[in-house]
């Protein structure tokens, strides 16, 4: 694609949140006039002050024309002038303090959906007020000629309304009649039709009433409840794509001419030779040909100590290259690798979770043959009592209308938008209302280790007890390494004063650890025997320790570590067995490192277990009736994440395990499963509540409607006042009593992530 | 009585007129970011959104 233009770019590598020039090309799409355009997340803007401070900085560099911020998605759109290499916009944005990723463009499209949803909305709300001003005129008294005028502008304003903003529903009930069932969408589609056609026939013949206000504002209300739910499911979506986006897009491929191209990763194809510097990810599975280097695995096994790698080993993708540059051989297309693997798992374990029917699409079940009989019934009943065919019909559809699904309709949407909110305040995004239905399901909870119940990443466990000295030397020499345990330690001394060593007298040891020459001494930081003279060495075997630090082969201290558990993981654990629910750990990880774990919080574990295993577990657990929450992190959890009924991730899981699960915590906490679980519980709760409310109504107002003394206003009242009923009942989810639901930015949801979004 | 043949088309007049501003309003993308809009207002630059 660029092949002179690599040359030039390649010496930014993809190292610490830096991006390949090359990599800002492929995210980026071209505009006319020689420009090209990019969007950046920046999760970490929340004000004016941030959004001037990225437009400036970023407008100031040569060759961009234009930067703009959506604080809203946060996210920055830049415009640049085409020529050669792309200006380093992600390194400005690192040097003005932001943090910064490439966004995904697939997973970027703009949100069609809801303006076609808004659009819809604003016309049925248009038709809906002014077919309602025309009939009071009516109902309140107009002569027969005034009448038909106004029925006549009525139809009028509601064709294009029913055919615009009407077509959602049609499309949608269509579609399920197509398939052999019904939805939800099957009686408003058939009320709002026999409403408009009947009414359209009253008025041809100079008929008293008309229900083209009933028709129209039936469609206002649902298409209400159809919006909230678009606007719940979509943004909590964006939050979490945007977050980061961790997969490699290309790498350095060497060719046999001896000349480097960065390539995509889908134009990657067996038996190319890649150049993978430390810090990146390894995009298809390899060999490696040459070099030495320590794999992060923990993504795709769930390991947590990294592994050397050498010659001749085999990688998958997904890898992160830790500490050694490497010449690997590509040994699959990108599409069939274990991240493809992965995938299709997961595709294959989303047929088994299809089974699940929203509440709403089960109560449309019961609902739609029941209002359909009733309406025939009456029909039948009608026409038996007076044989007069107009009458009759007009009766049933007046039933139709009155039993109009408004409730149900706005009941689950409303109530779901309103836990959403809740959720987000306590920093959980949810996918989807029908997974916080099958949230409130669960009786059994599978938890992966690393990343899920621990951190995922080893802290420092004595670093009060070292003399100061020793500890400040360390992390000089640590904060040259990426293996997470010299991370670990250069973040023990974060704010101390660190003065950089210089880069030269500081080599790092694949597999062993960092060396460092300073004045005439050689320090040496890492395994005890390689860094300790042998004689030493026993008494640093007594510190049981994984990394020692030496001066001339001399131990100066010896460090522990572990990976430690996730805040609040005992209470969460406390919490869901108090309520009666089943726990277990399923982790990719060793034995002895998941017992240890497992034993401190006393509960049954697996270990060493495979993608493909974890799902199987989950699905004898099901069969066995069980329904599983599983919560997990990594690239090996997603397809046991997509097979469980219901699922969280936290922010710090892979981009594809975040995409895989139903709810996304970004909190450190693992106290949002007991939040989430009881917030869940307290949802369905309210739809149930409000399910009874729209059969009371029903049973009440058919009647009325069965023994004719329905006239429009009733039918335009009861519908109403119905539709606030639920939508008042649902706001109670909400804390502290507080009312007015609308006063606070219901439609914003996202300024509430912004606390969270910061210190995920 | 003839009154509602300038009235009626006036009130309908103004609502399509309202509910064009709001397809035009959402069509032109002011509605893509409600939160910056809020803090745009105190900035002092000419601004308008990228497509």
């Amino acid at each position: 694609m660029a092949s002179g233009f690599a040359e030039k770019a390649f010496s930014t590598a993809a190292n610490g949140g830096r991006v390949r020039a090359d990599e800002l090309r492929l995210a980026s799409r071209v505009l006319k006039d020689g420009f090209r355009q990019v969007e950046i997340s920046v999760p970490t803007m929340h004000c004016g002050g941030c959004m001037q401070k990225v437009e400036k900085g970023l407008a100031k560099l040569p060759g961009v024309s234009e930067a703009r911020v959506n604080l809203t998605s946060k996210r920055v759109t830049v415009r640049w002038q085409d020529e050669g290499v792309p200006p380093p916009l992600v390194e400005t944005l690192h040097s003005l303090g932001f943090e910064a990723h490439l966004t995904d463009a697939k997973a970027d499209a703009k949100d069609h959906t809801f303006s076609e949803l808004l659009r819809a909305l604003a016309i049925a709300g248009f038709a809906a007020g002014n077919i309602m001003m025309l009939s009071v005129s009516v109902w309140t008294g107009a002569d027969p000629a005034t009448r038909d005028l106004f029925h006549w502008i009525s139809a009028a304003i509601a064709v294009p309304a029913l055919v615009y903003s009407g077509r959602i529903f049609f499309r949608s009930a269509w579609g399920a009649l197509r398939r052999g069932h019904t939805n939800m969408d099957v009686p408003i589609s058939i009320g709002v039709l026999l409403a408009f056609g009947l009414s359209l026939y009253e008025t041809i013949h100079h008929g008293s009433h008309a229900y083209f206000d009933a028709a129209a504002s039936l469609l206002f209300f649902l298409l209400i409840g159809r919006t909230l739910d678009h606007l719940m499911r979509e943004r909590a979506r964006t939050a979490v794509t945007g977050l980061a986006n961790l997969a490699a897009r290309g790498a350095l491929v060497l060719r046999p001419d001896g000349t480097r191209v960065y390539t995509p990763v889908d134009d990657l194809k067996p038996g190319m030779t890649i150049q993978l510097s430390a810090g990146e990810r390894i995009p298809v599975d390899a060999r490696v040909i040459s070099g030495q280097s320590n794999l992060d695995c923990s993504l795709v096994t769930g390991e947590s100590l990294p592994r050397p790698a050498s010659a001749g080993m085999l990688l998958q993708a997904g890898t992160m290259n830790l500490t050694g540059p490497l010449t690997i051989e590509a040994m699959s297309d990108a599409k069939d690798s274990f991240l493809a693997e992965m995938v299709r798992m997961m595709e294959a374990a989303e047929a088994g979770r299809s089974g699940f029917r929203r509440i709403s699409d089960r109560a449309a079940q019961l609902y739609a043959p029941a209002v359909h009989t009733a309406a025939f019934l009456t029909f039948v009943g009608w026409m038996i009592a007076t044989g007069d065919v107009h009458r009759a019909i007009t009766v049933a559809i007046a039933v139709l209308i009155i039993t109009c699904p408004c409730a149900l309709g706005l009941a689950v949407p409303m109530v779901q938008v309103v836990a959403a909110r809740r959720l987000f305040e306590k920093g959980i995004l949810l996918k989807d209302g029908g997974a916080l239905e099958r949230l409130a399901e669960i009786d059994t909870v599978v938890l992966d280790k690393t990343g899920t119940l621990t951190l995922g990443a080893p802290r420092l466990l004595n670093g009060e007890t070292l003399e100061p000295a020793i500890m400040a030397l360390a992390a000089r020499i640590a904060v040259h390494s990426q293996h997470p345990y010299a991370r670990a330690l250069a973040a023990f001394a974060d704010g101390t004063d660190v003065s950089l060593l210089d880069d030269a007298r500081i080599t790092e040891v694949s597999g062993a650890g960092l060396e460092a020459h300073i004045g005439e001494h050689v320090y040496r930081l890492g395994r005890p025997s390689w860094a300790v003279a042998e004689r030493v060495e026993a008494g640093a075997g007594r510190h049981s320790s994984n990394v020692v630090l030496s001066k001339d082969g001399k131990l100066l201290g010896a460090f522990e570590f572990s990976d430690p558990l996730r805040d609040g993981a005992a209470e969460t654990l406390q919490e869901l067995k108090q309520s009666g629910i089943a726990i277990e750990i399923l982790s990719g990880d060793r034995a002895e490192t998941v017992r240890r774990v497992a034993e401190s919080l006393g509960i049954a574990f697996s270990s060493d277990v495979r993608p493909d295993g974890k799902v199987a577990h989950i699905g004898s657990l099901q069969d066995s009736g069980r329904k599983v929450l599983m919560v997990g992190d990594g690239l090996n959890d997603a397809p046991a994440l997509v097979a469980a009924h219901a699922s969280m991730a936290p922010a710090s899981a892979a981009d594809i395990g975040r995409n895989a699960a139903d709810l996304v915590f970004l909190h450190e906490s693992l106290m949002a499963v007991p939040q989430a679980f009881r917030i869940a519980l307290s949802a369905r709760k309210l739809v149930y509540q409000n399910l009874a409310l729209a059969v009371i109504y029903n049973l009440c107002a058919v009647p009325i409607a069965i023994a004719g003394f329905v006239t429009p206003l009733v039918a335009a009242i009861a519908m109403s006042l119905s539709s606030l009923l639920v939508v008042a009942n649902a706001l109670r989810l909400r804390d502290g009593g507080r009312l007015g639901y609308f006063d606070a930015k219901t439609w914003d949801i996202l300024p509430r992530l912004r606390p969270v979004a910061r210190s995920a | 009585m003839l009154d509602f043949l300038y009235l009626v088309p006036i009130a309908l007049v103004l609502g399509a007129l309202a509910l064009g501003a709001f397809m035009w309003a959402l069509g032109s993308g002011q509605y893509e970011d409600l939160d910056g809009a809020a803090e745009r207002i105190l900035f002092d630059d000419e601004d308008r959104p990228l497509k």
